[in-house]
C-alpha cells in the first residue's frame, strides 16, 4: 500500500530538549562532527491505490491539524513514501 | 559580534538623539511611565534600557496595581507572628522557622495565560519557574502542588486545556523527583478562556544555609548558568529585533517557551552542590523578565552596583538583539555572585553536572548598573529605579452596582432552594452531589502525579492536607493545603477571602498540623476596572485581616491580574496556601477511616445554620446568589488546636474538615477513602441547630469537622470540647460491616453505588 | 518548639531500626548508580540502609564499581527520558562497569554480580542488553502512580530468594512508559525459562505483555522490574495494602524484603 510520509519538526526558535541532550552525548560515543540535533517526528499515512492530489491535500491537513502544534511545531515535509 | 544585524542603540547615541522614536507604547508601557523613565535617566533610554525598564515595570514584575493594597500583608503581623519567620515577603519566597535548626521555604504562583495558549508547556513551565524560586533561598525542593481552574467539564475546549495542563504538570514535575502532594481542581464556566494555574513548590534547608537574591562583595563575579539564552517569552513578533527602529521589520521569536524538566532536575542538584560548599554569595532565579529582572535585583539588593558584558551571554538563537538578551525569558537558567576565591570550586561543580555557565561580570560599589555590548555601553542606569522604583497606581474601586442585587438573591429564597429534596431523596441527592464535577474523585488528575518519589510523602490526595517527612531522624514535617472558595468570593470578596483562609487553615489542622505561614495566589480580573479592583482590594483586606486575626503571616505569593475575556471577568480567586508544623508527620490524621475503625464514635465538631448560598448544591442548581457562610476566625482557631491536640493525644483515628458539599460530602469522603460504611442519625444535630436534614447535610457553615474517635477515647474527647466550648455532637458510629453510608431514617447509599458516582465522573469526560 | 510525646505514648508505627542487627548485613555493601535525571537513588539508598545493608552512591561518570557486593539501577528520567528512556544512560562509563561485572563468567573466581533496575533502571538494563525486551509508552498513553499487586514468578534470584513463590507484594508503580514488550520468541523463552519474575496481578495497568512486570537474565542475577520495591520499605510512607497482610493506610512495606533478601543472600554466599 503507498504511504504518505509526514515530517514534523520543532520550529527552529523553539529549544528542543531532546535535540539538546543528544548532541551532548554524541561526542561520548566518539561522534563530534555534529554542531546541533534536533529532533522530530515522522508519521506514515497509508493509503489504498494510488496517492492522489487529494490523498497529498488531506495529509497536508493532517499535519496542520493533528500531527503537529502549530505553536511549536511546523510541518516540514509532506511526500509519497519512495519504496 | 560579526553576524550583528542591527545598529547598536549605546547609551552616548541616546544623548545625542534625544528624539528618537521609540516603541515603548508596543512595548507596554504607558505614557507617563515613558516620561519618568526619561526624567531618571536625564535622556531617552537606550534600546536596551528600555527593554528593562518595560518588562520590570509590567503589571506582573512591578505589582504597580496591586502593590498599594498588598502592603497590609507587611502592615498587619504581631511580633508573635514574625517570630519564627527568618525572610519575609520581598524575597524570592519567604522562609519560616520549623525548630530542630530546619527551615522551611514556599510559594504559590500563576502560570494561568501560557496554559491557556499551550497548556502542556504553560503549565510545565510554570512548575519549573516555582521551583526555581524556592531553590535560589537555599533549600531542597521537596513537594509540589497544583490547584488548577477550569473552564466547564462539558465545553469543548475544557478538553484540549485539561489534558495538556494536567501533563505538563506531572511531565516536568515528575521529572524533578518531586512528589505532587494535592492541590484543587475546580470547573466553572468562568474560567473557560481563562483557565487557572497555580503552582505551589516547598522547600527545606538548614538555617544556615539560607541564600538570599544579593549581589556584595565588589569585585566577585556575576555568573550565568543553565540553559542557553534564546528568545523565549519575547514574544511572537519583537519589536526589538531592530534596534534601531527605523526599518520596523519584526523578526520571528518563540510565542511559547518550551521548559526542559532534565535541564532543571541537573539545576536543582548542581545549586544544592553549590550551597553544600559555600560557593555562591548571592543566588537569583531567571523567570519573568530574565536578565533585566536577575542584574537588577541583585545589584539593588547587595552593594549597589554591577558591570556586565551581555556579549558573554551564551546564547541559543545568535540573531537576538542586546534588548531581548535582557528580556528573554529562557526557562532553567540561575545568576550567581561568587567570590574569585570561590571561582576554581564553582567550574568543578559546573563540570561535574556539565552545566554551561559563562562569567558576565562582577559587583561593583558605583551603584550603577552598567552593561556593555562589544565594548560599548548600552545600559547605565540605578538598579533600583529598575527593580524597586515602579509606578505604583492607586486604580479607582467600586462596589460593583450589581452587589447589592446578587446578594439579596438568596438560595433559600429560589426555584431550587424552595424545592428541596427531603427523607429518600437525600440518598439521591448525595451521590448526585458527590458525582458533579467540583466534589467528584480527583484521582484521574492526581494519579498521573508521583507521589511517593524522594519517599517522605505521609500524606497526599485526596487527605485534607499534603504531609512530607522533613528531618528523618525525629520525624519532623510540615503540611500543606491550598484552598480557594471562588464562589463565596464572587459574592462577597471579603468574607469569601476570609473563608479561604479558614479552610486552608483547618485543612492544615485536620491533618494533624499546627499552621504557621500563608502564602497566596491572587487572580482576578483587569485591574482597570473599578469592579474588578474593588473585589481585589476587599480580598486583600480579608486576608490580611484574617491573617491577623489567625496569627498567621503571609510570608510572599504573587498576584495574576487581567484573567477576563472582553468584559467577563473570573471569579476572584484568591487562593490560599497554608503551611502547616508538625513533630512527627506519622501522627498525622488521615481524612477517612479504615477497616479497623470499626465501631469508633463518629463526631461532628461544629454547628450547622442555613447557608446554602455559594454552595456546591447550588452550583449544582445553577444558583449564585446570596452571602457566603459567616467565618468566625476565633473558632477556627480553637478548632484548629483541639484537632491539632486530639491528634497528638491520639484521641481521633481520622478527621475531615466540612467545606464544599458540607457533612454530606464530607461524611462521603470519609467512607470512600478506604471504603468503610458508617451509621449516621441526622435527628438530633438538625433539632440541636434548628435545621431541616437536608440542610444539615449540604449548608457549608464553617468551623466544622468531623472526627473517628476510638470507644476508649471517648471520655477524654468530649472533655475537651466541653473544656473549650466547642459545640460537638455524637452524629454515628464507623461501620466496617455493611458497606454502606447509613443515613438512619432517612436513606442508605450504598458505597459500591457511591463510589461509581464519584469515580466515573472525569474518566467519563477525559478518558 | 519540638515536643517530645509522653513516655507513656505507645508511638503510631513500628519502630524503625532493622530488625536483624547483624553487623555482617551490615557490612553488605550495595551501589546505587546516579545519573543526571535520575530521582530515585536517595529513596534505594535508604531502602538498603533500612535493611541493614550499607548504600554506596555510584556516579555514572566513574568507573570504579567500589567493590560492592551489587549494584542497583534506580527509578527517574536519566536524560529526561529523551530519546528513548534509558538509552543515554546505558552508555555511560559506569554502566560498562556494570555490564562487566554483571556478565563475569566466574572462572576467577568472581561470581556475577547482582544488579536490580528500578523502573528507569530497567529500562536502561534493557537498553544495554543486559535484559530482553523493552519498555514503551503505556497503552492509556498516561503517566500512572498507583499502588501496585504483583505475583511473585521467581524465587531464584538474590533479590527474590526470601520472597513466597506464587505470593503477593503491593508496592508503588509510577511511570509513563511502563509497557513492557518482546517479540514472541523471547516472550515464549522468558516463560519457558521461568525469568518472569513479577507479574501484575489485579489489572494490568500499562499493556505489558503477558502481564510482566519484572524479569531476569538467564542466570539470575539481574533482576530489572517497572514497580519500586524501594518506595514500600517504611510504615508511614509505603503504598496502603499489602499482599500478604491488612495494612492500615501507607503502611505497606512488602518491598524490604527485595533487599533483605539481597543482602542475606550475599552473606550467606
Amino acid at each position: 500500500m503507498p504511504r504518505i510520509i509526514v515530517d514534523v519538526m520543532p520550529k527552529p526558535e523553539i529549544l528542543d530538549p531532546q535535540g539538546k541532550a543528544i548532541a551532548r552525548e554524541l561526542p561520548h560515543i566518539g561522534l563530534s562532527s555534529f554542531t546541533e540535533v534536533r529532533q522530530g517526528k515522522r508519521f506514515e499515512l497509508t493509503v489504498e491505490g494510488e496517492v492522489t492530489e487529494r490523498h497529498l491535500e488531506e495529509a497536508r491537513r493532517a499535519g496542520e491539524e493533528l500531527l503537529s502544534n502549530p505553536v511549536i511545531e511546523d510541518v516540514v515535509n509532506v511526500s509519497v513514501a519512495e519504496d | 559580534m560579526s553576524e550583528q544585524q542591527f545598529n547598536l542603540d549605546t547609551v552616548d547615541h541616546a544623548r545625542t538623539t534625544p528624539d528618537t522614536d521609540l516603541p515603548w507604547a508596543e512595548l507596554g508601557l504607558k505614557e507617563n511611565e515613558f516620561e519618568d523613565i526619561k526624567k531618571i535617566l536625564g535622556r531617552r533610554p537606550t534600546a536596551a534600557e528600555l527593554a528593562m525598564y518595560s518588562v520590570m515595570w509590567s503589571e506582573h514584575c512591578s505589582y504597580k496595581s496591586s502593590k498599594v493594597h498588598l502592603k497590609q500583608f507587611g502592615a498587619k503581623v504581631t511580633d508573635e507572628m514574625k517570630k519564627d519567620l527568618m525572610v519575609g515577603i520581598g524575597e524570592n519566597a519567604g522562609v519560616t522557622d520549623i525548630g530542630n535548626g530546619w527551615a522551611v521555604t514556599f510559594k504559590i504562583e500563576s502560570h494561568n495565560h501560557p496554559s491557556y495558549v499551550e497548556p502542556y508547556q504553560g503549565a510545565a513551565t510554570g512548575v519549573g519557574g516555582i521551583v526555581r524560586d524556592i531553590i535560589s533561598m537555599g533549600a531542597r525542593p521537596v513537594a509540589v502542588m497544583d490547584p488548577l481552574r477550569f473552564g466547564a467539564i462539558d465545553h469543548p475546549d475544557t478538553q484540549r486545556v485539561v489534558h495538556g495542563v494536567v501533563a505538563g504538570v506531572g511531565g516536568y514535575g515528575n521529572s524533578l523527583g518531586l512528589p505532587n502532594i494535592g492541590g484543587e481542581v475546580e470547573f466553572d464556566a468562568c474560567y473557560q478562556a481563562n483557565p487557572l494555574v497555580n503552582a505551589l513548590a516547598v522547600g527545606v534547608m538548614r538555617h544556615e544555609d539560607i541564600r538570599l537574591a544579593n549581589a556584595s562583595g565588589v569585585g566577585n563575579k556575576v555568573i550565568l548558568f543553565g540553559a542557553r539564552t534564546g528568545g523565549d517569552g519575547i514574544g511572537g513578533a519583537s519589536v526589538l529585533a531592530s534596534e534601531s527602529f527605523d526599518d520596523a521589520k519584526p523578526s520571528k521569536r518563540p510565542a511559547v517557551q518550551v521548559g526542559d524538566p532534565f535541564a532543571e532536575k541537573v539545576l536543582i542538584e548542581c545549586c544544592l552542590e553549590l550551597f553544600k560548599d559555600s560557593v555562591v554569595e548571592g543566588i537569583q532565579d531567571l523567570g519573568a523578565a530574565g536578565i533585566s529582572c536577575a542584574t537588577s535585583e541583585l545589584a539593588s539588593n547587595g552593594d549597589g552596583g554591577m558591570h556586565v558584558d551581555l556579549t558573554k551571554v551564551l546564547l541559543r538563537d545568535s540573531t537576538l538583539t542586546p534588548g531581548e538578551i535582557l528580556m528573554s525569558e529562557s526557562q532553567e537558567r540561575m545568576m550567581a555572585v561568587v567570590t574569585p576565591a570561590n571561582m576554581a570550586r564553582f567550574e568543578e561543580i559546573m563540570d561535574k553536572w556539565d552545566v554551561e555557565y559563562s562569567v558576565l561580570g562582577e559587583v561593583t560599589d558605583s551603584g550603577r548598573l552598567v552593561i556593555e555590548w562589544d565594548g560599548e555601553i548600552i545600559v547605565d542606569v540605578d538598579p533600583k529605579t529598575v527593580a524597586h522604583d515602579g509606578p505604583t497606581y492607586e486604580r479607582p474601586y467600586s462596589r460593583p452596582a450589581g452587589q447589592d442585587a446578587t446578594q439579596a438573591d438568596r438560595f433559600s429564597e429560589s426555584a431550587a432552594g424552595r424545592d428541596r429534596p427531603a427523607g429518600a431523596e437525600l440518598g439521591k441527592a448525595v451521590v448526585e452531589l458527590m458525582a458533579s464535577p467540583n466534589l467528584c474523585s480527583k484521582e484521574w488528575v492526581t494519579d498521573q502525579y508521583d507521589r511517593y518519589v524522594q519517599g517522605n510523602t505521609a500524606l497526599s490526595q485526596p487527605d485534607d492536607a499534603g504531609v512530607v517527612r522533613v528531618d528523618e531522624e525525629t520525624g519532623l514535617g510540615v503540611a500543606l493545603a491550598t484552598d480557594a472558595n471562588p464562589r463565596y468570593a464572587y459574592l462577597d470578596p471579603y468574607e469569601g477571602a476570609k473563608a479561604s483562609l479558614a479552610e486552608a487553615y483547618r485543612n492544615v489542622a485536620t491533618a494533624g498540623a499546627r499552621p504557621v505561614a500563608v502564602s497566596d495566589c491572587l487572580n482576578f480580573g483587569s485591574p482597570e476596572d473599578p469592579d474588578v479592583m474593588w473585589q481585589f482590594a476587599e480580598a486583600v483586606r480579608g486576608l490580611a485581616d484574617g491573617c491577623m486575626e489567625l496569627g498567621v503571616p503571609v510570608t510572599g505569593g504573587n498576584v495574576s491580574l487581567y484573567n477576563q475575556t472582553g468584559g467577563q471577568a473570573i471569579n476572584p480567586t484568591p487562593v490560599v496556601a497554608m503551611m502547616g508544623v508538625m513533630d512527627d508527620v506519622t501522627r498525622r490524621t488521615p481524612s477517612g477511616w479504615a477497616p479497623t475503625e470499626d465501631g469508633n464514635a463518629i463526631y461532628l465538631l461544629g454547628t450547622t445554620a442555613d447557608e446554602l448560598d455559594g454552595s456546591e448544591w447550588a452550583r449544582l442548581k445553577g444558583h449564585l446568589g446570596g452571602r457566603p457562610p459567616r467565618v468566625d476566625l476565633a473558632q477556627e482557631k480553637l478548632l484548629g488546636d483541639m484537632l491539632v491536640n486530639m491528634s497528638r493525644d491520639g484521641m481521633i483515628d481520622a478527621a475531615h474538615d466540612l467545606s464544599q458539599g458540607g457533612l454530606a460530602a464530607a461524611l462521603a469522603d470519609a467512607c470512600l477513602r478506604f471504603g468503610v460504611g458508617a451509621r449516621i442519625g441526622l435527628g438530633e444535630v438538625a433539632e440541636r441547630d434548628g435545621v431541616d436534614e437536608f440542610t444539615l447535610l449540604f449548608s457549608e457553615s464553617q468551623g466544622r469537622a468531623v472526627c473517628s474517635v476510638p470507644r476508649t477515647e471517648e471520655v477524654r474527647f468530649k472533655d475537651m470540647c466541653t473544656a473549650r466550648g466547642y459545640a460537638f455532637a455524637r452524629i454515628g458510629v464507623v461501620d466496617a460491616v455493611n458497606d454502606a453510608l447509613d443515613l438512619q431514617g432517612v436513606a442508605s447509599v450504598p458505597l459500591a453505588e457511591l463510589r461509581e458516582a464519584w469515580s466515573g465522573t472525569l474518566p467519563k469526560y477525559f478518558g | 518548639m519540638a515536643e517530645s510525646l509522653p513516655s507513656t505514648e505507645v508511638p503510631l508505627i513500628a519502630d524503625l531500626t532493622p530488625d536483624v542487627s547483624d553487623e555482617r548485613l551490615a557490612g553488605v555493601r550495595v551501589g546505587v548508580v546516579t545519573f543526571p535525571g535520575t530521582l530515585d537513588d536517595r529513596d534505594a539508598a535508604r531502602a538498603v540502609r533500612i535493611a541493614g545493608g550499607t548504600p554506596v552512591p555510584l556516579w555514572y561518570k566513574d568507573s570504579d564499581l567500589q567493590s560492592v557486593d551489587a549494584v542497583i539501577i534506580p527509578g527517574g528520567f536519566s536524560y529526561g527520558d529523551y530519546l528513548r528512556a534509558g538509552s543515554i544512560a546505558a552508555k555511560a562509563p559506569m554502566m560498562r562497569e556494570v555490564h562487566r561485572a554483571a556478565t563475569a563468567d566466574g572462572t576467577s573466581g568472581s561470581a556475577p554480580l547482582p544488579v536490580l533496575g528500578i523502573c528507569n533502571g530497567f529500562q536502561i538494563l534493557t537498553e544495554m542488553h543486559l535484559l530482553p525486551g523493552s519498555m514503551i509508552k503505556n497503552d492509556h498513553l498516561k503517566f500512572v502512580c498507583t499502588d501496585q499487586r504483583l505475583r511473585v514468578e521467581n524465587t531464584e534470584t538474590p533479590w527474590t530468594a526470601e520472597l513466597d513463590r506464587g505470593g503477593e507484594i503491593v508496592v508503588p508503580l509510577k511511570n509513563q512508559d511502563g509497557q513492557y514488550v518482546a517479540d514472541a520468541r523471547t516472550l515464549r523463552q522468558l516463560e519457558e525459562e521461568n525469568r518472569v519474575v513479577f507479574r501484575y496481578v489485579g489489572g494490568n495497568p500499562n499493556g505489558s505483555r503477558q502481564d510482566i512486570a519484572g524479569v531476569t537474565n538467564e542466570r539470575g542475577n539481574v533482576v530489572g522490574l517497572m514497580p519500586h520495591p524501594e518506595h514500600a520499605v517504611e510504615p508511614g510512607f509505603g503504598p496502603s495494602s499489602s499482599g500478604t497482610e491488612e495494612v492500615a493506610m501507607r503502611y505497606g512495606s512488602d518491598g524490604l524484603r527485595l533487599f533483605t533478601s539481597l543482602l542475606r543472600q550475599i552473606v550467606a554466599a
